[in-house]
């Protein structure tokens, strides 16, 4: 029998308040997977990978891996 | 509004600017995508430039002139001020105002300008890139070009979907943090960089001069380091030691790809300018300077080629570029790794011996020399800029 994992999935997350939009983690994605407007910015989830780069290289630490569905 | 142009560019910073209006004097049709409502803001930069980098472009005008710089002094991590007196050497701009004036110079020109119209795609005939897509004010529109110019910064994208690869190495973007404090008491016509292992490793923290008593101070560490200390921690640390008091009138972060340009600026029917092209210094991080000299080629050579009526032709940018200043940031790059690198106690030693030289004779040349004395390996790489 197999059951569910109770560790849910870690995902990029960029913490809009915190964002200062200055495009470092854009210049870096290797994936293109930031999406930067004058005054929003998205993380486009079928290209992310999860790599982290965009978290070392936030100016602001504005970027954290998040646990997404983690079951209780 | 038309529905093409001879020539796209997007980004109203100085490379798309100058890029614009280079283009535009010589006949063509050219339209500048701007994705934020202001043309030069938010400031995204410590604002300093070279005095031959600024007059090449635009003919100096006080309005955009926050301080006049004659003197640089390179900070050592315990704390020797060495000083280099330049004579006329340069400005910190203010950027709002003087990328105002170069996007209304490219204007006066017949280019068009659209503001917060940000460009989310390509137009492509086959595999040609015939154009772009942008969202303005929320509406999906399009605009056909023989040519488009990217001069989208740092955060650059449009590049990635004509198939350049564009993106920097975590490890060469220094991502910045900078302060505009007021209250700042130091020399008005004096650059001030700081070197050291806890204050910028890998990288350096700049104070520059500007008017009224005010300064940028900002840093930049490479992403390497960002990922067990953030630039803005760096900085927060720095002005609680130094500046505790000064009242913080705007802080900003930024990126600046230090690394060579890329090895590919153009494809059929697109060419990248700026730091979106990453014509930055690799050594200093400038790019003003430079990004304006990759935006005048980029110009004049789209115009050219749309005139002569030789899609191909665009492709020659690369090796101008290359002769310009590519080459050279290549020899910069290899200078600021070994640079970089060095050590708290190397840093110092440069600077107690280069104190010692008498002030009239200090120069960058000197300085490094001296730096050689302790890195022989350098040798090559300085021998390379200064002959």
């Amino acid at each position: 029998m197999f059951r569910q994992a109770k560790t849910g999935i870690l995902i990029i997350d960029i913490n809009s308040d915190k964002c200062d939009l200055c495009g470092c983690c854009v210049g870096i994605c290797p994936e293109d997977a930031i999406e930067l407007k004058e005054s929003e910015i998205f993380i486009i989830d079928e290209r992310c990978t999860n790599c982290s780069k965009c978290i070392w290289s936030c100016p602001i630490e504005a970027i954290k891996l998040k646990k997404e569905g983690v079951a209780a | 509004m038309r529905e093409e142009y001879d020539i796209v560019v997007v980004g109203t910073g100085p490379s798309g600017s100058i890029a614009a209006r280079y283009a535009a004097e010589k006949g063509v049709s050219v339209l500048m995508l701007e994705k934020d409502r202001d043309i030069g803001y938010p400031v995204r930069c410590g604002e300093a430039i070279s005095k031959a980098g600024v007059e090449e472009f635009i003919a100096v005008d006080e309005k955009w002139i926050s301080a006049k710089i004659n003197k640089f002094a390179l900070v050592s991590p315990d704390g020797t001020e060495a000083s280099i007196d330049f004579g006329d050497a340069g400005y910190v701009l203010e950027r709002k105002v003087f990328d105002y004036e170069l996007a209304k110079s490219a204007a006066n020109k017949g280019a068009v300008i659209l503001t917060k119209a940000y460009v989310n795609g390509l137009l492509f005939d086959g595999d040609k890139v015939a154009g772009v897509k942008y969202e303005y004010r929320g509406e999906q529109k399009e605009v056909r070009a023989k040519v488009v110019i990217a001069a989208d910064g740092v955060e650059s994208r449009v590049g990635r979907w004509a198939g350049i690869q564009t993106y920097t190495d975590f490890r060469d973007m220094e991502c910045c943090m900078q302060v505009t404090a007021s209250n700042i008491n130091i020399d008005p016509g004096t650059l001030y960089f700081y070197f050291g292992e806890n204050i910028a490793p890998n990288g350096y923290l700049w104070v520059f001069p500007k008017s009224g008593g005010c300064a940028n101070i900002g840093l930049g560490v490479s992403g390497i380091i960002g990922k067990k200390k953030s630039a803005q921690s760096y900085l927060n640390d720095f002005l609680n030691k130094n500046y505790p008091d000064a009242p913080v009138l705007t802080s900003f972060a930024g990126g600046v790809p230090s690394c060579p340009t890329l090895k590919k600026i153009s494809a059929p029917g697109i060419m990248i300018a700026g730091d979106a092209a990453r014509q930055v210094n690799p050594l200093s991080g400038g790019g003003i300077a430079s990004g304006m000299i990759g935006g005048s080629i980029a110009g004049r050579v789209a115009a050219e080629s749309v005139r002569m009526n030789k899609p191909d032709h665009i492709f020659s940018y690369d090796a101008e570029w290359n002769n310009r200043l590519g080459k050279r940031h290549e020899t910069f790059n290899r200078i600021k790794n070994g640079i970089y690198n060095f050590s708290d106690d190397k840093f110092n030693n440069i600077a107690a011996s280069f104190v010692k030289i008498p002030e009239n004779k200090r120069s960058l040349r000197s300085l490094f020399t001296v730096a050689l004395f302790n890195n022989p390996s350098l040798l090559i790489d300085i021998a390379k800029v200064f002959i």
